[in-house]
């Protein structure tokens, strides 16, 4: 393992030793530029976002304009603006609604699919297969399924007239019926990831537990899923970020407005809009950054757990 | 498919039985709104409107051309190849010089790099929004370059913003893969004194293709299918890149749903075409990411 070397400082200088002084500035230069790149457009703005959180900015002034207003920006996001509570609630919802509908079937359909069986590699392919579309897309596609007038599903249940459902228009319920066509979408993810989980657990753990007699339900629960902390890590953490980044779909059908409010699009609606509320949608961001903070820095004890 | 079932010599549970009809079941319910897409989309709006979608005839193809000239496909698939193809190849050229030092050296700040660049994917693309805006908006150029003037709605604008988002996810995937490269390698090139430099390029490079491949699939895919950045980041509706054009087609489209078909099938063919040719490097990207190794 490369780390090793860490460990063990003795090795250290005699691969310092071998560089050259064109060989130093080369390593420079390889490790300067990306990370200028990454700090200079995802870390410095991230951090900008959170400071201007604390101004008045307009957005149009100078910076030497902008006064800092401590808490003011939260508290009327709080307090004086009417989607944020439902944007929260939504995006509860969204996270709630993803980990035991299409997270825990992308779970079972792996495990499912772990076994040899027939047709399993087709199986695969077809959930998928909605993986590789845009969110945006999938709202266009589901579009022809729930429209009020063309769509499939009020055919299906033989709605005539007035009685028409617009299931992406009506604010009771276009959510849950966004809910369903971004779960479409991820429940094909993780399957994939879980797949590939199981696919890398030690075979002679599975022959263990069979020759101890255990049936396959308490195998998984005591043999498998305990092996699979990693990937269950994975999982939650992805699911956490996908629930928070949602937006695609409910801006490309109703710019996030009417009962598809979300942390996101109230965001975009404040910063590229008219108004142009520079601190209050920073504001906004920044409650998103603290979030993902909190599984961003899960996921990290994780994944650098395994470098060691 | 219960036929199928019973050749084989094992003796038939119904536990088995069971789990086919279930995957059954799901995988065409899976399906159907594609090929629900898909089949509409080869249908005359006249046949169907006098019919209902609940019919079978009416075959045409009409509604792609139409789709086709409609939504101004030529111009965004234009677009998205002038943002695809440079975001993908400088992504991977950075994250492949990052992940090679991180591999093949043992600096001190090695870990606390790794995690820098590996968290830089995970944040939401609304928490870079407004500073990013406010910087293209700001960053002042001639107008012979840029309509704007500055290089807010512009091309470099959506390319900047999809490389310093990817670049972190590849080289976490890239530095794991070029740890399981045998080091032995290395160091027979040190002997021969080959520099840093054609270390690099000659040697661990080469090696990496596979993670390469996968890795520019994946991206290839994430970059076509990103919606956000250019909805941000431009204003000019013949500039925008198909995904990001899906917000102003809305009123082309959904008063004709054979054509609001066509439509999404034209746009799902890319991805779909690399689905079904390269889903090996597909699943192998994804899974190099979550999973080490």
């Amino acid at each position: 393992m490369a780390d090793q070397a860490v460990r063990r400082p003795p090795r250290r200088p005699r691969r310092v030793r071998t560089l050259s002084g064109v060989d130093v500035l080369t390593v420079a230069l390889m490790v300067a530029v990306p990370t200028v790149v990454v700090v200079g457009l995802v870390w410095g703005p991230a951090l900008a976002t959170v400071l201007l959180s604390f101004t008045d900015w307009n957005g149009i002034g100078n910076l030497s304009e902008i006064n800092f207003v401590g808490w003011q920006n939260y508290e009327d996001a709080t307090t004086n603006y009417p989607p944020f509570g439902p944007a929260i609630r939504h995006n509860v919802l969204w996270l709630v609604v993803f980990f035991v509908g299409p997270t825990l079937l992308g779970v079972i359909l792996a495990v499912m699919l772990d076994r040899e069986l027939r047709g399993s590699r087709i199986y695969q392919s077809i959930f998928f297969m909605p993986v590789v579309l845009s969110l945006a897309l999938v709202g266009f596609i589901w579009q022809l399924i729930y429209s009020r007038d063309q769509g499939l599903l009020n055919e299906v249940l033989g709605l005539e007239g007035g009685a028409r459902i617009d299931f992406f228009g009506n604010p009771d319920i276009n959510l849950w019926a966004v809910l369903v066509a971004a779960g479409w979408r991820h429940t094909g993810y993780i399957m994939l990831l879980y797949l590939a989980g199981l696919k890398a657990v030690d075979p002679a753990l599975r022959e263990a537990a069979a020759v101890d007699g255990a049936g396959e339900v308490r195998t998984f629960l005591r043999v498998i899923w305990p092996v699979m902390r990693p990937v269950n890590i994975v999982i939650l953490v992805i699911t956490v970020i996908e629930s928070l980044r949602a937006f695609d779909i409910a801006w490309v059908i109703n710019k996030g407005r009417n009962g598809l409010e979300l942390i996101s699009t109230l965001v975009t609606q404040n910063v590229i809009g008219e108004a142009s509320r520079v601190g209050f949608g920073s504001a906004l961001a920044t409650i998103m950054i603290a979030i993902s903070t909190v599984f961003i820095v899960i996921y990290l004890i994780q994944v650098m757990r395994e470098q060691k | 498919m219960t036929a199928a079932v019973k050749k084989r010599r094992k003796p038939v549970r119904p536990a088995r039985v069971v789990l086919q009809a279930f995957l059954i079941v799901m995988a065409v319910g899976w399906i159907f709104p594609i090929a629900w897409a898909v089949y509409n989309s080869l249908r005359d709006f006249d046949y169907t409107s006098v019919n209902g979608y609940f019919s079978v005839g009416g075959f045409t193809l009409d509604n792609y051309v139409e789709a086709w000239s409609r939504g101004e496909f030529g111009q965004s698939f234009y677009n998205t190849a002038i943002i695809v193809i440079p975001s993908v190849l400088i992504t991977l050229l950075l994250a492949s010089m990052v992940a090679f030092v991180l591999a093949r050296f043992s600096f001190p700040f090695n870990l606390t790099l790794l995690a820098l660049f590996t968290a830089a994917n995970l944040l939401p693309q609304q928490a870079l929004l407004v500073p990013l805006f406010r910087l293209f908006l700001n960053f002042e150029l001639s107008y012979d370059v840029s309509d704007s003037g500055s290089l807010y709605d512009t091309y470099v604008a959506v390319i900047a913003a999809n490389i310093a988002f990817q670049t972190g996810f590849c080289t976490f995937v890239l530095s794991n893969y070029m740890k399981t490269l045998p080091r032995e390698l290395t160091e027979a090139a040190l002997v021969d004194g080959a520099g840093v430099l054609r270390r690099y390029w000659q040697l661990v490079l080469p090696l990496c293709r596979p993670a390469l491949a996968a890795l520019a699939t994946l991206q290839i895919t994430w970059v076509y299918n990103d919606f956000f950045w250019a909805v941000a980041f431009m204003r000019t509706g013949d500039k925008m890149p198909v995904t990001s054009s899906l917000q102003n087609l809305r009123g082309q489209f959904f008063t004709d749903y054979n054509l609001l078909s066509a439509g999404s099938v034209i746009v799902a063919i890319p991805t779909l075409i690399i689905f079904f040719v390269l889903q090996r490097h597909l699943r192998a990207g994804l899974t190099l990411g979550a999973t080490k190794g």
